[in-house]
């Protein structure tokens, strides 16, 4: 569906991406994982078209992204960002409906068909309860589901996501993702997601790409990329990884004082040079 | 909201405009009964004053809508981000360098070049390294700007012989005493186009308010959309600041108070902002020329008496209830 070709990103003189190629194939379920930095977002957001990579292009089916009109773009993808920001007191079915302006004539007002479809998204994500409420009102977890409701009213063929289930609690974590899933296996809307809690990321993706300074490290199944070695070489933690008894899944798990021995030492070579300095814990003043 | 009862409110502030020109047509310095006053040409004087009003208080919302919407931030308004001195500071300039190049039109061009020359430095001296301009830094630059173009124009004026200061001083106060026709249909025009574009994009608006990148996600030419809104309520704000001088608070008060009452879809904001706008300034000026008749006093002392202390209210409101 999309290919991106060797794409180099940058926010003023600091390099975001490094001659990046990946594919993302039609009706699957992409994660892009990577520590803090490495470039998950602006990938997202180069492949979103919002951000004009400075070198190489992203190929939406034939055509160049950057040659596709904006409103058209909107037709075809959706994006949520980790915490839309909205000051203004919109209901919840007013945000919702926000998701149908790529459908809409420049100038043209909602007809029913537009309400229908709000009330779709509104039901599958569960605020259909809260359509006349305030968005700004709502708990994190609810104003999330307002805004994938917002998303799904886009009626898109490509989800990009920025880390959706960031600021949520397990439960609300859970029944997003599961909707999203649920979407991308009978509607064949593709998902592309950036995850940051890697187990997530396992239970959920068909594949994973893992970026590592601005680069791809790896591209792959999870059970082909999350590996304790993996990970200790991408992000510099100490994980274990076992199967996860219900869906076979790769788990990672990990354990107080597994990354300690480098830790323990540096905090005690602080410890015993701010003992030196003050003199506390001397024996006599005890 | 319904959208039924919002049309409603907007039809009751249409009824509730056309009872302020009641009243403003017969309020004033002496009581004058209806029939010598169409003798008199008493009342031409005041319908003129009235569509004075009307054009500059719809002006003056529709343009504090606009920047508030852009700025995602509930204190841009002409005057606090200092686009109304910069159109001020243009008109002076016109007038003291006596520039006649367009005729009637060479006032409010200057003022539109001021306050399009104003939005655009504050929006750059605020902008951040990353990118972002945040809200305070942007009203400080605002309050900045104004403070420099309010000595720039004390300096024009200090310098300027008596006949002209006569002139200049009546930019700075702000009222609808002194009066040219030429600059009232110019006005009416620049601020009918600006409101009436407003009003059909209004959509846009409502985009915009979730932040340019999410505007862009949902298929809006974000960047496009900024500049030609900056351009209208640019337009909007010196057509009113050359008809009229400098009026504060009017672009905030008034929004404000819409917003409270029907909810930010701009779809109804725009057009009950205008009818609202047009209302309160028509009232004002009634104020204006009756409180301490036969003395009239400036209608910019009306709006800011009301404006400033409201101004107070929404900046110590709290920060997470939302606004409007």
């Amino acid at each position: 569906m999309l290919s991106i070709h060797n794409i180099v990103a940058a926010y003023g003189k600091n390099v975001a991406l490094q001659n990046v190629s990946a594919e993302i194939s039609g009706g699957e379920f992409l994660g892009l994982i990577g520590p803090n930095g490495s470039g998950k977002t602006t990938l997202l957001r180069v492949v979103s078209g919002v951000l004009l990579p400075r070198e190489g292009h992203v190929q939406l089916r034939n055509t160049n992204l950057r040659d596709v009109e904006r409103r058209q773009l909107a037709k075809i993808m959706a994006f949520l960002s980790q915490d839309v920001t909205l000051d203004f007191s919109f209901t919840v079915r007013e945000v919702v409906l926000m998701g149908r302006s790529p459908h809409l004539s420049r100038i043209g007002w909602e007809t029913s068909e537009d309400l229908e479809i709000a009330k779709w998204a509104m039901a599958l994500t569960g605020v259909a309860g809260l359509a006349d409420r305030i968005v700004t009102e709502l708990s994190g977890g609810e104003r999330q589901k307002a805004f994938i409701a917002m998303c799904l009213a886009q009626q898109p063929e490509l989800l990009l996501l920025d880390e959706p289930t960031n600021h949520l609690d397990i439960a609300h974590q859970l029944s997003a993702l599961d909707l999203i899933r649920v979407l991308n296996r009978q509607t064949g809307m593709t998902v592309v997601s950036v995850f940051h809690d890697l187990n997530l990321a396992a239970e959920y993706c068909d594949r994973l790409i893992m970026l590592s300074a601005g680069r791809v490290t790896a591209v792959g199944t999870p059970e082909e990329i999350l590996t304790k070695d993996m990970i200790h070489s991408v992000y510099g933690a100490r994980v274990f990884v076992r199967r996860n008894p219900v869906s076979d899944k790769p788990h990672i798990g990990v354990s107080a004082g597994m990354n300690g021995s480098e830790i323990e030492q540096d905090v005690t070579m602080h410890v015993a040079r701010d003992v030196r300095k003050t003199g506390v814990g001397k024996c006599d003043e005890v | 909201m319904s959208s039924k009862s919002n049309w409603r409110i907007c039809g009751g502030l249409l009824v509730g405009l056309m009872a302020a020109c009641a009243i403003s047509v017969f309020a004033g310095a002496v009581w004058v009964p209806a029939a010598e006053m169409l003798h008199s040409g008493i009342i031409q004087l005041r319908i003129a004053r009235i569509l004075l009003a009307i054009v500059a208080g719809a002006g003056l919302s529709v343009s504090g809508v606009v920047f508030q919407a852009l700025l995602r931030n509930p204190l841009a308004e002409p005057y606090v981000l200092g686009v109304s001195s910069g159109a001020g500071l243009g008109a002076v300039a016109a007038i003291l360098l006596r520039l006649n190049a367009l005729g009637t039109w060479t006032l409010p061009a200057m003022a539109f070049l001021g306050a399009l020359g104003t939005i655009l430095l504050v929006c750059t001296l605020a902008r951040e390294v990353g990118g972002g301009t945040p809200v305070h830094t942007l009203l400080l630059s605002g309050v900045m700007v104004s403070a420099v173009f309010g000595s720039i124009l004390m300096f024009l004026v200090s310098l300027s012989s008596s006949e002209n200061v006569h002139d200049v001083l009546w930019w700075l106060l702000g009222n609808l005493q002194i009066f040219d026709w030429g600059l009232l249909r110019m006005a009416a025009i620049v601020v009918g186009f600006g409101v009436l574009t407003t009003v059909v994009l209004a959509r846009d608006l409502n985009l915009m308010t979730l932040g340019e990148e999410q505007a862009a996600h949902l298929g809006l030419d974000a960047e496009r959309t900024k500049r030609r809104f900056l351009l209208l309520a640019s337009l909007m704000t010196g057509a009113a600041v050359a008809a009229c001088g400098l009026i504060g608070f009017v672009g905030l008060i008034v929004p404000h108070s819409v917003r409270l009452t029907i909810g930010p879809n701009h779809r109804y904001l725009v057009p009950a902002s205008a009818l609202a706008g047009a209302t309160f300034l028509v009232l004002a000026d009634s104020v204006a020329r009756t409180v301490l008749a036969p003395v009239e006093i400036p209608i910019g002392v009306v709006t800011a008496f009301l404006g400033g202390p409201f101004f107070f209210y929404l900046l110590r409101r709290k920060k997470h209830s939302g606004w409007g």
